[in-house]
């Protein structure tokens, strides 16, 4: 195992990565009136439990006692009337940075296009653990309606002295504050004008109900759409500084290699290059990429491999090295499994094995690094800044102080930009050129040196009555992880376990985490059921689910997609999945067709229902929805990263298939406003039951059942 | 002295300094700074770094700046006339069809290409036209949707 594989072996959730515990926030008070002008400005405090899992507390400096410890999120009111939100989390293409505008613009009653958003840049935003786990919904929405309501009160009260009268009367409406009965105004510009009003809050729950919301729950176009039609938006790859040079790192040929020897004569000889070399990291610099990567390829290098397990024994690996279960919370046990198979009229096994795969962003891991009299500037695409800055500055021996991570809206991560790789070597190239360096990873460095969903092998006992209720449930789930590995079914007796092995490939956070695996597992499992009760799925589900949201997704995914259907033609399918995940609901129902003696494969057509509470964007959601239906499309099909000897053997567009248009079914979704219940995330759940779904479907359209996952690599040809 | 190199990107004449070999996309998003055109893959598989060669949509990735030079060149940065979009820019703001938008470029140049050619196309040309855009956030049918809008407004445009 190599260290950064190390670096990836101690997370509390596994595989979604821990908060960094000590933090500084270097802007005093004064400060950020300096950076803004006068105004109106309001922190929110980290109080709840929610809040305090993003921001641990510890301790920090501060450069005024004033200051709250524990800023998670704090917004400006300015002379010009521009309202400014600051958060650390960052913009992947989820879309918060036009749902968390809205929630602000909505509380603090302004309109939506006075709102701007700085968003994850560790000078000028509030310490945030990252953006992952679906958290930035249901934690800084709330919050930042608490910090504009603060706001919205606090130029009430300046209204109220202005007029000599009470503030309870005052109406704010429009970005201004009314008294509707000597019917004057003020605009809130005029009312900031010249004042450095601050005030802390703790953070606790939204004030105004979703059924009076007036600019959220619209479904309002992306921010800054105009500068992504035109291509304008510079991302962290776009950054471009003066006398910038471009950078390369040279790589091991396997997982595990370490560096020999090094002739580096014939890159130095290239005009403009620079080799660099610290143990086992070399890189280069040129004026351009192009050269730097002839740069790159000049050198001469031998590198000592170690052997590494391969793809094709992946699985047994993973059963053969599980470690044992000590750990309480990894299961969760209920009644007597025994008890219940004994009871049972009828019983299913069933193994699943789930492949390594890719995220493959679209914009591949980069950094652009500048050293300053001794202080760094990153510019680079993550879900972690602060994470970044702790680790550069852990790296590079510097106070967090000196680090400054920036974070412009990224070409998408899906869980897999938490890691700071890009911007160590972006940083110590330019340490070492006395320039900027940009380094932008290559789609097969992106496929081979980033991280991987990490793969497992899950086992399911169950039992049923002979009329169809579950008695046993046993599932056993070994490394890929403990996201949605709790059954909604209603069974009296469970043991649901999750078994830790260390790792093989790097593995790291993706969208969903294991929770498609699990759902998976779980819903082809209980798919084999229903057939051995020799009932309809949807029917044999409702029997045995009482939880009423997951009941209602269900429900509303079948009335769409119209459950029973009749077969039409000669291969045709149906099948569907549900579950929950982090607060929200989805059920997929999946539409197949089989080309038995091609052995090609189609999805014709998925409806998926999806509930997260009141939705806040659902234009939004809906792109989320039917993004994570095609994206989880892959996944269930034909994504999977092989690997032999410590080397990725597909790690291309051309060899590791992602979805394109001609995969894409006619897609529907039905998005379920409950207006009743807090807001939750959506960037995952929407991914978790699109794969069962299919297998389903695909059991129906053949009499195969396919428990691995991918499940048609190859297509499924008659034998 | 040897000629420089000179390339015609968006109706302007450029010189150009990199290497002759350079692929066009780092000469147009490094050295002319029209960081528009996106490397996604460098190997021709995911379009996000098309641009128009004398009309014909290419993967910038794939040819190298030399090459380029004989035939007048559009990215993205070109396709906005007297601060009004495209109607294809417009299709695709109007459609809401990007998440993270890297792709977006890529998707609206071939979107570009594709209604020159063909200015009514149906669905099945234009899957068949966008199949080598990669697009990781899944905003196909949106994308879909967009260049059939694009069609529309180019329609009653040209009236």
């Amino acid at each position: 195992m190599n260290t950064l594989q190390q670096n990836f072996a101690t997370e509390p959730e596994r595989f979604e990565l821990a908060s960094s515990p000590i933090h500084k926030f270097d802007l005093a008070r004064r400060d950020f009136f300096k950076l803004l002008g006068a105004g109106v400005a309001v922190f929110v405090v980290a109080k709840d439990a929610l809040a305090e899992q993003e921001t641990p507390a510890g301790s920090r400096s501060f450069h005024n006692e004033e200051l709250p410890k524990e800023i998670t999120s704090w917004l400006h009111v300015g002379e010009d009337g521009v309202v400014t939100g600051f958060t650390g989390k960052a913009e992947v293409g989820q879309n918060i940075r036009t749902s968390i505008s809205q929630t602000i613009a909505d509380e603090l009653r302004v309109p939506f296009e006075s709102l701007r958003l700085v968003m994850a840049d560790t000078s000028l935003t509030p310490f945030d653990a990252g953006t992952f786990g679906s958290r930035t919904t249901p934690t800084m929405t709330p919050q930042f309606r608490r910090v504009a309501e603060a706001a919205r009160n606090l130029l009430i009260g300046v209204a109220a002295k202005e007029w000599n009268v009470a503030s309870e009367g005052l109406v704010a409406a429009d970005a201004k504050v009314t008294d509707p009965v000597s019917k004057r105004s003020l605009s809130y510009s005029e009312l900031a004008r010249g004042k450095t009003l601050a005030q802390n809050l703790p953070a606790e729950d939204p004030v105004t109900p979703a059924t009076e919301w007036k600019v959220a729950g619209k479904p309002l176009p992306k921010v800054d759409g105009r500068a992504f039609v035109t291509g304008s938006h510079r991302y962290a790859s776009d950054i471009h500084l003066e006398g910038m040079l471009f950078g390369k790192v040279l790589r091991p040929p396997s997982f595990g290699a370490t560096l020999a020897s090094l002739n580096d004569g014939a890159a130095k000889a290239i005009s403009g290059v620079t080799v660099v070399r610290d143990g086992d990291f070399a890189g280069v610099t040129a004026p351009s990429a192009h050269e730097a990567q002839k740069a790159l390829d000049a050198i001469r290098a031998q590198w000592k491999e170690v052997p590494q397990v391969s793809s094709k024994e992946i699985y047994s690996y993973l059963k053969k090295n599980a470690e044992p279960s000590s750990n309480e919370r990894f299961r969760h046990q209920e009644g007597s499994v025994e008890d219940g198979l004994a009871a049972a009229a009828h019983h299913l096994e069933t193994t699943h094995n789930v492949a390594y795969i890719a995220h493959a962003p679209l914009e591949p891991r980069a950094a652009v690094a500048q050293w300053i009299a001794g202080k760094l500037t990153v510019w680079t695409g993550t879900q972690r800044p602060f994470a970044n800055r702790d680790e550069l500055a852990s790296v590079f021996h510097l106070p967090e102080s000196s680090v400054r991570v920036i974070v412009p809206d990224t070409g998408a991560a899906y869980g897999g930009k938490h890691t700071s790789d890009a911007a160590i070597e972006a940083a110590r190239l330019a340490k070492a050129a006395g320039k900027p360096v940009k380094v932008v990873w290559t789609r097969e460095e992106e496929f081979t040196w980033a991280y991987f969903r990490p793969a497992g092998v899950i086992e399911v006992k169950s039992g049923i009555t002979q009329d169809g209720k579950l008695t046993a449930w046993e599932f056993h789930n070994y490394h890929s992880g403990m996201s949605g590995i709790e059954t909604p079914y209603d069974v009296a007796n469970q043991h649901t376990e999750y078994h830790q092995v260390p790792l093989v490939l790097r593995s790291g956070s993706y969208r969903g985490l294991a929770a498609t695996a699990n759902h998976f597992a779980r819903e082809s499992h209980m798919d084999g059921l229903a057939h051995v009760a020799q009932m309809d799925p949807l029917e044999f589900r409702l029997k045995n689910l009482s939880d009423q949201r997951v009941r209602a997704v269900l429900q509303a995914a079948v009335k769409s997609f119209g459950w029973p259907r009749k077969k039409t033609q000669p291969g045709q399918g149906f099948g569907l999945a549900c579950g929950f995940e982090k607060g929200s609901y989805v059920a997929t129902c999946a539409e197949v067709t089989v080309n038995r003696s091609s052995g090609d494969v189609r999805v014709v057509r998925a409806v998926e229902a999806f509930e997260c509470g009141a939705i806040i964007n659902p234009d939004g959601l809906r792109n989320q929805v039917v993004g994570a239906i095609i994206q989880g499309l892959g996944g269930a099909l034909f994504e999977a990263v092989e690997f032999e000897n410590g080397r990725i053997t597909n790690p291309h567009f051309a060899t590791y298939r992602v979805p394109r248009f001609r995969d894409v079914p006619e897609i529907e979704a039905v998005l379920l406003d409950r207006k009743d219940i807090p807001s939750a995330g959506a960037g995952e759940t929407p991914i978790m039951a699109i794969a069962p779904a299919i297998g389903n479907a695909l059991f129906d359209a053949t009499g195969v059942r396919l428990n691995n996952l991918p499940l048609v690599p190859n297509g499924l040809r008659a034998p | 002295m040897p000629k420089t190199l000179e390339i015609e990107v968006n109706g302007k004449r450029y010189p150009v300094n990199y290497p002759p070999d350079t692929p066009l996309l780092y000469v147009l998003h490094d050295e002319l700074g029209l960081t528009g055109t996106k490397y996604g893959c460098g190997e021709g598989q995911c379009g996000a770094c098309t641009v128009l060669i004398g009309g014909s949509p290419r993967r910038s990735c794939q040819i190298s700046v030399s090459a380029a030079a004989a035939k007048p060149i559009t990215t993205v940065e070109g396709l906005e006339k007297e601060g009004k979009l495209h109607p294809v820019q417009q299709a695709f703001l109007d459609a809401g069809a990007f998440q993270c938008a890297f792709c977006t470029s890529g998707m609206v140049m071939s979107g570009v290409a594709l209604l020159q050619t063909n200015a009514n196309p149906k669905r099945e040309e234009i899957v068949q036209f966008l199949q080598g855009n990669v697009c990781r956030c899944g905003t196909h049918p949106r994308a879909i949707e967009a260049v059939e809008h694009a069609a529309k407004l180019m329609q009653e445009r040209a009236r």
